[in-house]
């Protein structure tokens, strides 16, 4: 038996280290653990509710957006403005959050998770005259091939023709991502870390131009994701089809939705949203999200035991670094006491199951094309295919929110600061279901406590002994090639962490891992 | 463009890593909203013509995990070839578990020890951001996990390397861009081309206010007073004033806008102040003894001399 460690894994965002135990070819133990610690709570308490959104932002540089949205809400909420918010600030916001979800998704797709399946050395035998691949070629023929390689080996399955326009791709997106972050600066200032969207609505009006310029970097957007991101995800499936039964996830799948197309003045429940909030499970069965049944648990994250148990808006971060149960920085969120997945896979689920039109049937097609069951959503291949999904129902979406726009009229309503007060916001990004919850006291926030997707999906095991969904759909994964264990880094990229990560992988007889075990 | 032969008979290889520390990747994606260059020609591409950047080690873009990924940060190459370092985040130093880069036999490597570690035999060291440049969200109070800066860092373990700060939350693409190609064309940066906080001149040389579209409503006091009302941003709390950065003329997102064309006051994000002395964000400033502001006896602003360090 042999002894691999692999951390960190690369290509996703941030601190995030997995250990896995492998024996007999099989993953019989997975841990996730997020292994940076930073303190945004501790950072927020005191600070002037305005701020919140400029502060919480800084949390990621891939999906900022959602998080000043998320944060504005919370804030509008505890202002008790959020039913003065205008229709011109409400579809800016979604414009916004919008034009992060396509450079995400497109982001993830292309430049996080497309290296596992495409081999970018196969350039080398290109003969054609296309600029960007003979550039390329010429990189791979100067023989210094940082950062492509070193990477693992073995198990690049593209035709040479399909892998190398899948290498073109690579780069198209690179532009097609940019743009999608021009397109969100038209309104939002700039990005990362957007300027526009304030508690109350926007900080600035749409003009015709602005309306123009977006609307045409959008149909861009659109032609690529129809012409080209589609038919790539479906490519690699189909070349990769046994990664349709890889990766299967807890089952459970929480969404609060995302989108507003109404007031933001009542719960998650009875929102309108272009992507609907809901709870599903693997029997279909679908339910309203009840905020109030989410708690977070810190068994074994480096937490005093006195912040877990907590419904969010109680929540407590006070950090423990040497607890000795502990491995993560993670707390475990649960919703009625259980691990649930949220994402891409979750809306897409839950809109399914809603009878939203247009992912119904673009699921069903996609589903015909790679002659698959519904089943086969729940894994690596189906979390692909969800995003693009979603990235082209977005966008539609997009083109028709953007002539919505009146120039001339209200965009953002009056900011009255009270002494007191309390808010939450619920909404889902790129990477799932984000909630920030406040407490304000003498006009200042007292307390503030985010749930972010990751935590979600990364968490560690709960006091119960229950697996987080990331560590869940690593059991029982084979693993080929303990060398090349490309299996184990496209399980847990295929969820898109928002936290660089790491992959450890030992046998059942390896380090001191016994007192970690969590099945 | 030279034919390609004899520029690859050329190319110099620049090797550089690239560490995350306590950050939010946000600096990693600004660049790659590089336009002129793009991000794949920093990456692939000859950046300036003989000369071309070996991305070694970079978390978010390189292909190989693990070991096999730090692997690329041991025994870089050693003076006079070099490598160049830069590090995005700042460095938390209050416990060791609050940040590791990775894992090297079964034990985690702290952010702080990798930056001493490779910051040593570096030619030369960019700090990428406010977070790394001078602490940033992650060191705001409560600071609770110690984050210092990386000249800090640097300082107290005796390093010499010279640091290039190149702040902003994120900084604008062109920044970075263009101090790698100043270093590939000209070599390290003359003492004076830096300000007195490492930042390029070129860059940072000139206060945001001297170059606002809105100076015209500063200068006849007309000031908004609620979010998306028109006239200069002071009242809402505009850093302008005090904040050194070329963004009125730049702009950001391949110039589509910023942030205060977006009508949102500047909030001093490439300043050592950012964001707690500039704090809360939305309120006007204090008037005391602002750098290049002065509050008059009637209540109104005035430009004053800037101190001789800043001076470009």
């Amino acid at each position: 038996m042999t002894t691999i460690n692999i951390d960190p894994i690369t290509r996703i965002e941030g601190h995030l280290k997995v250990e896995v135990i492998v024996a007999d070819g099989e993953v019989k133990e997975a841990r996730c653990s997020g292994t940076l610690y930073r303190g945004f709570e501790q950072i927020l308490v005191g600070r002037h509710p305005l701020d919140a959104p400029i502060i919480t932002q800084r949390v990621c540089g891939v999906c900022p957006a959602v998080h000043a949205t998320a944060s504005a809400q919370c804030i509008d909420a505890a202002l008790g403005i959020a039913a003065n918010v205008p229709a011109n600030g409400r579809i800016l916001r979604n414009l916004i959050l919008g034009s992060n979800f396509l450079q995400s998704h497109i982001l993830h797709f292309y430049h996080l998770a497309a290296l596992d399946y495409v081999d970018v050395t196969k350039v080398a035998k290109y003969r054609g005259s296309d600029p960007t691949l003979n550039s390329i070629k010429q990189f791979i023929k100067r023989g210094e091939l940082a950062p492509f390689v070193p990477r693992y080996e073995g198990d690049y399955r593209l035709s040479d023709a399909v892998d190398r326009e899948a290498v073109a791709h690579y780069v198209k997106a690179l532009e097609m991502r940019r743009k999608a972050h021009e397109m969100l600066a038209i309104f939002g200032g700039k990005m990362p870390h957007q300027v526009g969207i304030v508690p109350g609505g926007v900080t600035s009006g749409p003009n015709v131009d602005q309306i123009a310029n977006f609307l045409w970097r959008l149909n861009e957007i659109r032609d690529f994701i129809n012409t080209v991101y589609l038919p790539d995800v479906i490519a690699v499936a189909k070349a990769y089809g046994d990664y349709a039964e890889i990766g299967k996830g807890v089952g459970r799948w929480l969404a609060y939705g995302v989108f507003d197309m109404g007031t933001t003045d009542v719960p998650v429940a009875q929102r309108q949203r272009l992507l609907p909030q809901g709870v599903a499970d693997a029997s279909h069965q679908l339910a309203d999200v009840d905020e109030a049944a989410i708690t977070e648990e810190v068994e074994r994250s480096w937490y005093s035991d006195a912040c877990g148990g907590k419904h969010p808006s109680a929540g407590a971060t006070i950090p423990e670094p040497d607890k000795a149960a502990a491995y993560s920085w993670l707390k475990a969120p649960r919703y009625q006491g259980k691990p649930h997945e949220v994402g891409p896979l979750a809306r897409v689920v839950v809109s399914y199951l809603r009878g939203v039109a247009p992912i119904k049937a673009a699921v069903d097609g996609v589903l015909a094309e790679l002659k698959a069951e519904p089943g086969a959503l729940n894994s690596v291949l189906g979390r692909h295919a969800a995003r693009a999904i979603e990235a082209k129902f977005v966008a539609d979406a997009m083109a028709d929110w953007v002539t919505q726009l009146k120039p001339g009229e209200r965009f953002c309503a009056d900011q009255v600061i009270p002494e007191t007060g309390q808010g939450a916001g619920l909404v889902d990004g790129p990477r799932g279901a984000l909630g920030h919850w406040t407490t304000l006291e003498n006009g200042r926030i007292a307390n503030y406590q985010l749930v972010v997707p990751t935590t979600w999906n990364g968490s560690p095991a709960d006091g119960a002994g229950q697996p987080g969904p990331i560590e869940q759909a690593l059991l029982g994964a084979k693993v080929r090639d303990e060398a090349n264990p490309f299996e184990i880094v496209r399980i847990v990229r295929s969820f898109d962490p928002c936290l660089a990560c790491a992959v450890h992988l030992v046998t059942a007889r390896g380090r001191e891992l016994g007192k970690f075990r969590v099945l | 463009m030279p034919p390609r032969a004899t520029r690859k008979a050329k190319t110099k290889e620049y090797p550089a890593i690239w560490l995350q520390c306590a950050g939010c990747s946000g600096c990693s994606v600004a660049l790659l909203n590089a336009v002129s260059p793009t991000a794949k020609n920093v990456i692939v591409d000859q950046v300036v013509p003989g000369s071309h950047v070996s991305l070694k080690f970079h978390p978010t873009v390189m292909a190989g995990s693990g070991e096999m990924a730090l692997s690329m940060t041991e025994a870089p190459a050693a003076p006079p070839s070099g490598y160049l370092l830069i590090v995005e985040g700042a460095v938390p130093t209050a416990h060791k578990r609050f940040g590791a880069v990775g894992e090297k036999e079964g034990q985690p490597l702290d952010m702080a020890g990798k930056v001493r570690e490779l910051a040593r035999n570096a030619m030369a060291v960019i700090a990428i951001g406010t977070c790394s440049s001078f602490g940033g969200i992650p060191a705001a109070e409560p600071n609770p996990t110690g984050c210092k800066p990386v000249t800090e860092i640097l300082k107290e373990a005796g390093i010499t390397t010279p640091v290039i700060n190149i702040p902003g939350c994120p900084p604008h693409p062109d920044w970075f861009v263009g101090t790698v190609a100043s270093l590939l064309l000209f070599g390290l940066p003359q003492a004076q081309e830096l300000d007195v906080v490492r930042r390029p001149k070129r860059f940072f040389g000139r206060l945001i206010h001297e170059n606002c579209p809105r100076r015209a409503d500063f200068e006849a006091g007309k000031f908004a007073r609620k979010v998306g009302e028109p006239g200069c941003l002071y009242e809402l709390g505009c850093r302008g004033p005090i904040t050194s950065a070329d963004c009125p003329e730049r702009m950001f997102n391949a110039a589509v806008n910023w942030c205060i064309k977006a009508g949102s006051p500047c909030m001093g994000c490439v300043e050592p102040e950012f964001p707690d002395v500039v704090s809360p964000l939305y309120r006007k400033t204090e008037e005391k003894d602002l750098p290049c502001i002065r509050l008059t006896a009637e209540g109104t602003l005035r430009a004053v001399k800037r101190p001789a360090a800043v001076e470009s």
